[in-house]
């Protein structure tokens, strides 16, 4: 008797994704289908993707999904969760995507506290239009809008949005992952659970940054964009548990708990 | 119906927008409209399941109103022109995504920051759209307390109806101004039609998705088309105005809002001094009340529109009337609040020049 | 019948709460009503005024640029409106802060030192009741029951001698111009 080891998770439909060869997109979608799998929410989950690459999200995921427009996921999930607090909701937003067009939005949900994670996945690059400068394009990095590289007296520096949000008293979870190593895509699944499941606690905004590959903009093979992670992006945007706050406001809920 | 209470137009709207059934109001303050936001945070904090927010800006005001909506929920955001500019771009999703919203423009004097004053320079914007793309939205425009309170309840009802925003286009001083006014009973929440496209969680259904994005061209025309038919049926539907002593007229002006209580004003006193003037008032700008200027054409010829613009509704008195009748214009823009005095002065010379006496 | 009424002063003497009681006493008295606050970066200090337009048919205009009647609480507010009082028009002057005389002739005038009788009632607080008195007695256009009765109805739950005090208030004014001051 064979036993299956490997399957489609239960919450990614029957659908081929449209993105490239060896784009991080593909991983994470997975990801976040198995932990909605495993954490039991796919019922009542209710994602927001972007624009941006990931903006067909919805035929992909096999639970509800309501678009938003550019760089205000944060302020519709906001929406979505002030009126349904027992719902799981995601936003699933690329660098541009947050951390240029929706800092406001996003800065402000943090601040809030509203009770949403945030799936950011930092490619440095703005694909879908082509390979423009990002807010967090490295230093030197060629961009279709940065032909001779960013230039960070003329184009300013890479900006650490998550370093930015852990400021805010909101905040409760943020960390920084990559999807570029079997190791790294395990601390990544574990991240997401962890954020989902504070979520599911009422803790406060949660947010997983993960390092995505680019091959097409970034004009390397699959195998060299995930060497260009470790060699150049991580130096820039370590990897690491920016905040967590998480066994903090879980003590100060159950003592609220205890004294009500 | 309850007991009469003199109300400030603004919180006419908030009370009834929470007697309506709404339960979620973002906004950011600017003037003349802040009575209306603090307001909804009170009226939101009395209620159990109420919810204010005081939103970083108009546009992520605009977009938590999208997910309230998307989540089911009756939604009201509410700001005035230069804020109204900015949520724009919520507005054209509102529509794309189809989902029921509730937006009040309480104008003041423009472009840019223009002035705190109550103006009526932003019909185009309300009446075309507003932002990106072919769609339209309901436009209300409300002339007294007690008519604030019914069309703030239509609003609502309309848009659910419709799955459309619909926009309340007062100015400054139908926010300020106090009526007496009897508010509308509360809604029960639970006789209103089930929203089977909302977004709550795939429990016991397939998972479904709201989105604006139609990559395939074809599938984006049959969007466009799809809405376009429910213009129609909203145009054939809900057009409507008021007819004031247009019986017997001779001539009749054509305002909206606070403009057309002024025309009123210089009716009754340029009546009182024989000239045969009514009023047609649309209290639907989008769909704008055509029929009704084309059935009045047939007994008399003159048209004197009376916007506190430069002239904005004029184009559509010109487009319903189709060259049927002489349209004239007399407009105030800036914020000038002009007087009955002012504008009966204008229509004796009109009756004069257009040898009305004589007929 | 319609009646035009402007009341103005500086911001902190009660003149929209003035204004606003009027306006609920003459709803409750079956008339129609609008009541116009200046409003905007004005209010915020400085002066204040309102503008309530009591009718017997629909009124039109919230505003006016010939009130009827006007009741006026400080010189500024003298300087701006005096002249656009309709002819033979009705004005209250608070004569505890406008020494000055009218430059028209053409108009009635009452001449209430509030202030000063609100410090022998022992509260700044009735100034504006006492103005009110004094403007429902000469014009007749409400009357002093009906001005308790919208105050009592905005200010639901205040303490009853503070009520006393404002009652009192009222019908100094209104004695004002019964005994034919001027």
């Amino acid at each position: 008797m064979t036993t299956k080891v490997f399957k489609r998770p239960k919450y990614l439909k029957d659908a081929i994704f449209h993105y490239c060869p060896g784009c991080g997109h593909s991983i994470i979608h997975r990801l976040l289908a198995e932990v909605v799998e495993e954490l039991d929410i796919g019922e009542r989950v209710i994602g927001v993707p972007p624009a941006g690459c990931a903006v067909l999200a919805y035929f992909y995921f096999d639970f509800d999904m309501g678009e938003a427009p550019h760089g205000r996921g944060a302020a519709v999930a906001t929406g979505i969760k002030r009126i349904l607090p027992n719902n799981i909701v995601f936003t699933y937003q690329g660098d541009g995507d947050i951390a240029a067009i929706g800092t406001a939005e996003t800065i402000h949900a943090a601040n809030r506290g509203e009770n949403v994670t945030v799936i950011f996945v930092n490619n440095g690059v703005y694909g879908m239009t082509g390979g423009q400068m990002a807010p967090t394009t490295l230093a030197g990095q060629n961009s279709t809008t940065t032909p001779g590289g960013r230039d960070v007296l003329r184009d300013g520096a890479p900006i650490d949005l998550s370093q930015m949000l852990a400021i805010t008293k909101g905040s409760v979870y943020i960390e920084r992952t990559a999807v570029n190593s079997p190791k790294n895509i395990r601390r990544t699944k574990k991240a997401l659970t962890k954020a989902f499941k504070a979520q599911m606690d009422g803790l406060g905004f949660t947010l997983v940054e993960i390092l995505s590959p680019c091959p097409t903009n970034w004009k390397l093979s699959s195998l060299d964009s995930l060497k260009w992670i470790d060699d150049h992006v991580t130096k820039t945007f370590p990897l690491k548990v920016i905040k967590d706050e998480i066994e903090n406001r879980s003590n100060l809920a159950t003592e609220a708990i205890n004294q009500t | 119906m309850t007991e009469k209470l003199l109300m400030r137009g603004s919180h006419v709207i908030g009370e009834t927008a929470a007697l309506s059934g709404c339960r979620f109001y973002a906004g950011y303050p600017i003037t003349p409209q802040n009575e209306l936001t603090e307001y909804m945070a009170g009226a939101m904090d009395k209620l159990d399941n109420g919810t204010f927010i005081q939103a970083e800006s108009e546009i992520a005001a605009i977009n938590m109103v999208i997910g309230a909506s998307m989540a089911g929920a009756r939604a009201m955001t509410s700001s005035s022109s230069p804020g109204i500019s900015l949520k724009q771009e919520g507005i054209s999703y509102l529509a794309a995504f189809e989902l029921p919203a509730v937006i009040i423009n309480t104008m003041r004097g423009g472009p840019g920051l223009g002035n705190i004053a109550p103006a009526q320079g932003d019909y185009f914007q309300a009446t075309r759209g507003g932002g990106h793309g072919d769609y339209r939205t309901i436009v209300l425009a409300p002339a007294s307390g007690q008519e604030l309170a019914g069309l703030t309840r239509a609003a609502f009802d309309y848009a659910d109806k419709y799955r459309i925003p619909v926009m309340l286009l007062g100015d400054g001083m139908m926010g300020q101004m106090m009526e007496p006014v009897e508010l509308p009973d509360p809604l029960d929440l639970d006789t209103l039609p089930p929203r089977p496209w909302k977004l709550d969680g795939a429990k016991g259904r397939p998972s479904q998705f709201i989105r604006s994005l139609f990559l395939d061209t074809t599938v984006e025309e049959d969007h466009n088309w799809k809405l376009n038919r429910k213009h129609q049926n909203i145009t054939r539907d809900i057009s409507k105005a008021e007819l004031f002593e247009t019986k017997d007229a001779k001539m009749v002006i054509i305002a909206y809002g606070t403009a057309a209580r002024i025309a009123k004003g210089a009716i009754k006193k340029v009546r009182e001094m024989g000239l045969k003037v009514g009023l047609i008032r649309p209290i639907t700008l989008w769909p704008f009340p055509s029929q009704e200027l084309i059935e009045i054409s047939r007994h008399l010829r003159d048209f004197l529109v009376f916007e506190m613009s430069t002239g904005q509704m004029v184009e559509d008195v010109r487009l319903a009337l189709e060259g049927r009748g002489n349209i004239h214009f007399y407009g105030r823009p800036g914020g000038i609040i002009s007087t009955p005095d002012e504008i009966s002065k204008v229509i004796i010379s009109l009756y004069h020049r257009q040898h009305l006496e004589e007929d | 019948m319609t009646k035009k009424t402007v009341f103005a002063g500086f911001g902190g003497q009660g003149v929209l709460m003035m204004g606003y009681v009027y306006a609920v006493a003459a709803m409750r008295d079956g008339k129609e009503v609008t009541f116009l606050p200046s409003y905007g970066a004005e209010v915020r200090g400085g002066t204040a005024n309102c503008t309530v337009v009591v009718s017997d048919e629909e009124i039109f205009s919230p505003v006016t640029s010939s009130p009827d009647y006007a009741i006026i609480m400080n010189k500024p507010s003298l300087a701006r409106y005096e002249g656009m009082i309709k002819k033979g028009g009705i004005i209250i002057l608070n004569s505890s802060l406008i020494k000055t005389d009218l430059i028209r002739k053409d108009l009635e005038v009452v001449k209430v030192p509030a202030n000063d009788i609100a410090k022998e009632l022992g509260s700044d607080r009735t100034i504006n009741m006492i103005m009110l008195g004094a403007f429902v007695s000469k014009t007749k256009i409400s009357t002093l029951d009906s001005i308790m009765n919208g105050l009592t109805e905005i200010v639901k739950g205040k303490k009853e001698s503070v009520m006393k005090l404002n009652r009192k208030g009222l019908d100094i004014g209104a004695g004002y111009v019964i005994k034919g001051a001027k």
